[in-house]
């Protein structure tokens, strides 16, 4: 493996000209989308405690902005920051200028963008396909289809043309992303027009088919956009950062396979105890559980990478949100199987507990792992030396971990609750509860959980004006701040 | 290993080759069958197409997002039938396309709430949760109200509809608007959309208003939810998936 284009320094003297405006491009827009997602999160959130401020508007119900913060979060802030770290990555790991240089980067970037933007609109303005994260319709849907087959195109394009002779392990992620997302973006969206003229489509599958193909969708949107994409970019800035070779080759290989080949049976446990079925349910349930292994063979991988580096947690807070990153992905990925058995997924599905689950993945998880790339990127991509403060990266660290805490701990118990509270009996054989009374008992937990949205809000707005600074160029003096940097450089 | 592993991460088309085929197993597994095995969809009778006037407000659930907070699948336990009624059937959405199961229960399972409040209660409730069930935390869909149905192209949407495979017969295509307006209509002859449409409700949702309002094609819609099998025709063979 090309341990050497890893430990490469950057400004070697025959390097080529990367598109690196593109990548910045990507990596400031991703700041954006990331606190405008967060900041819809934290809306509706306050939504389910506050109901008034649903407004009763039709552009600002729940049912309109929840679709808008999960693409806003997941395709608009994951997906603009893993298109342009992708970029960065496979240019520099195959010493290659990105394939159709600029001008196709640029339309990958352009094109991407004015699919958020039409997506996002049509959300408010009621056009939904109604497929969890995959609402938008049909229209919006061929566009992105267009866009990623150029995204395609430069990707791959960039690896035929690479001067180094192997491919390096994080863009064998991202291959897998990119093909993986092609294929099921067009078979779960695949849908009859009512008119050329109109937004409106119905879907190509019907009930139980349906069903199926949209959460074989929904899970490895899961499965292969917000994990083997941030696999492919823990693969490349954890050993950046720690300045060390990936811990095992080998791991790397039977990683890579065993996650895309298990990942995508995973779909029917989203189905469990539904008309689905039983053998489906069945095989959804076993491949979730074997899903654990590889799962934690890539967070071992990432983790032990910095073995030998440990000390560097201590100085380089951007490392510190990688590394914590792949600890909450060790941490879900074990929490999802243990959701996908059936006696455990009874209580837990339709209630809070699934929402706390995918928030551990996405805040813990994916949103760590853009930060530390960010944090790292960012000066790179605008030869900076450093970031503008160490200090605020801190604050932003413990901030964003706090509300997460917050977040997953009032999810956890407000689902459980809900679940037991759905099926408790009184002596007389009775349901105990009224479903509207287990509403009111999520009250409190919604509310806790608002709290822990909006640290993490503003901890996202500490990283925007950090990372704005940085980009001026401006070095906060901070010596005193950190003792503990200035007493290990000593 | 290490050594035949270098030929896929020389070669990046091998590599996308044998990602796709690692890749596509798992789900033709899982998604072919369910297309091919008969035993798929119980057999049970009583399953038509949506009205005219219950796809339109079918149209405006899934648009105002119902299904983030309202499940449409009851499962195989004691408290959820003793709560909701019988368990969902695979049959019962073989005309929903696409599917409205849901993921969350920030509301109650509505897959069969049909019938069980009266029209009138419905539009109370949409219009103001609160002023119905005190402790609700939905938004108010008040401007479903007052805004008038557009049914215009509604021939349209039972033709693409047919496309795909939904049996709409040239019949019920060429009525659809006359079918539409007879269901919201006590008045009106109501035997065609009868005979086309069996276990119509019909009746004007949408007190209120006299025009033709997204509110009655909303209430028309849910009205009609979990009603059209009848389960104390089945035995358990029936059933067997």
């Amino acid at each position: 493996m090309s341990d050497a284009a890893i430990g490469r320094p950057q400004a070697a003297g025959g390097a080529p000209a990367y598109a690196d405006d593109v990548t910045r491009a990507f990596m400031v827009m991703s700041i954006f989308w990331g606190v405008v997602g967060f900041t819809v999160g934290l809306v509706i959130a306050l939504q389910m405690v506050f109901p008034a401020l649903n407004l009763d508007l039709e552009w600002t119900t729940f049912g309109r902005l929840r679709p808008l913060h999960t693409s806003a979060v997941i395709f608009a802030f994951g997906g603009t920051a893993l298109i342009g770290t992708s970029l960065h990555i496979v240019q520099r790991t195959c010493r290659a200028r990105l394939f159709g240089g600029a001008p196709l980067g640029w339309f990958v970037f352009f094109g991407y963008q004015f699919f958020i933007l039409i997506a996002a609109t049509g959300y408010v303005l009621g056009i939904t396909q109604s497929k969890e994260y995959a609402e938008p319709e049909w229209y919006a849907d061929l566009w992105l289809t267009i866009v990623w087959v150029a995204y395609l195109v430069a990707f791959m394009g960039t690896i035929f043309k690479r001067e180094e002779p192997h491919i390096y392990v994080a863009n064998w992620f991202l291959l897998g992303f990119i093909l993986t997302i092609a294929v099921l973006h067009i078979v779960n969206n695949t849908a009859i027009p009512v008119s050329l003229f109109g937004a409106k489509s119905y879907s190509a599958y019907a009930g139980v088919q349906d069903a199926m193909i949209q959460w074989w969708y929904g899970h490895n949107a899961v499965g292969f956009f917000l994990t083997a994409g941030f696999l492919g970019m823990m693969y490349y800035i954890i050993p950046k950062q720690a300045d060390r070779p990936v811990y095992s080759y080998r791991l790397s290989i039977v990683h890579f396979w065993a996650l895309v080949f298990l990942y995508i049976w995973a779909g029917p446990h989203h189905l469990h105890y539904t008309a689905l079925p039983d053998w489906a349910q069945t095989l959804g349930m076993v491949f979730s559980i074997m899903l654990w292994m590889p799962s934690w063979g890539g967070m071992i991988n990432g983790i032990m990478t910095l073995a030998g580096a440990w000390d560097k947690l201590r100085t380089d807070p951007g490392l510190r949100f990688s590394v914590t990153a792949v600890g909450f992905y060790g941490m879900s990925t074990f929490e999802g199987p243990v959701m996908s058995i059936k006696a455990v997924n009874a209580l837990s599905h339709y209630t809070d507990w699934t929402i706390g689950h995918v928030h551990s993945g996405a805040l813990g998880w994916v949103g760590f792992i853009v930060f530390g790339t960010l944090y790292y990127l960012v000066p790179v991509l605008w030869r900076r030396e450093r970031v503008y403060s160490t200090r605020l990266v801190a604050w932003h660290f413990w901030i964003a971990t706090l509300g997460i805490v917050l977040y997953i701990t009032a999810m956890w118990v407000s689902g459980i609750m809900q679940g037991l509270m759905w099926r408790a009996y009184d002596e007389l054989g009775f349901l105990q509860y009224s479903f509207v009374e287990t509403v009111v008992a999520m009250r409190p937990f919604y509310a806790i959980r608002a709290i822990g949205g909006l640290l993490y809000v503003c901890g996202s707005l500490i990283m925007a004006y950090n990372l704005w600074r940085t980009i001026r160029g401006d070095v906060a003096s901070e010596a005193t701040g950190v003792p503990a940097l200035a007493a290990a450089r000593a | 290993m290490s050594i035949r592993h270098e030929v896929i991460e020389k070669n990046v088309v091998l590599l996308a080759i044998l990602t796709l085929v690692t890749i596509s197993i798992g789900g033709l597994v899982q998604i072919i069958p369910l297309f091919a095995v008969e035993s798929t969809i119980e057999r049970v009778r009583g399953m038509r197409p949506y009205t005219p006037l219950e796809l339109m407000g079918r149209n405006i659930y899934i648009r105002e997002g119902c299904y983030t907070c309202h499940s449409q699948q009851v499962r195989p336990f004691k408290d959820e039938v003793e709560r909701y009624g019988h368990y969902s059937l695979a049959a019962e959405s073989i005309y929903d396309r696409p599917f409205q199961w849901g993921s969350k229960r920030t509301g109650p399972d509505l897959a069969r709430v049909g019938g069980k409040y009266s029209t009138d209660w419905h539009v109370a409730h949409l219009v103001d949760p609160r002023a119905v069930v005190p402790e609700s935390i939905m938004p108010g869909y008040r401007f479903l109200a007052t805004r008038a149905l557009k049914y215009d192209d509604v021939d349209q949407h039972l033709k693409a509809l047919s496309l795909v495979g939904v049996p709409y017969s040239d019949e019920m295509i060429a009525n659809a608007k006359a079918d539409l307006e007879a269901q919201a209509d006590p008045d009106a002859d109501g035997s065609g959309l009868a005979k086309r449409y069996p276990k119509t409700v019909v009746g004007k949702f949408n007190a209120e208003v006299r025009d033709l309002t997204e509110m009655d094609a909303l209430v028309a819609y849910l009205q009609m939810l979990g009603t059209l099998v009848r389960f104390i025709d089945l035995t358990p063979a029936d059933l067997r998936q």
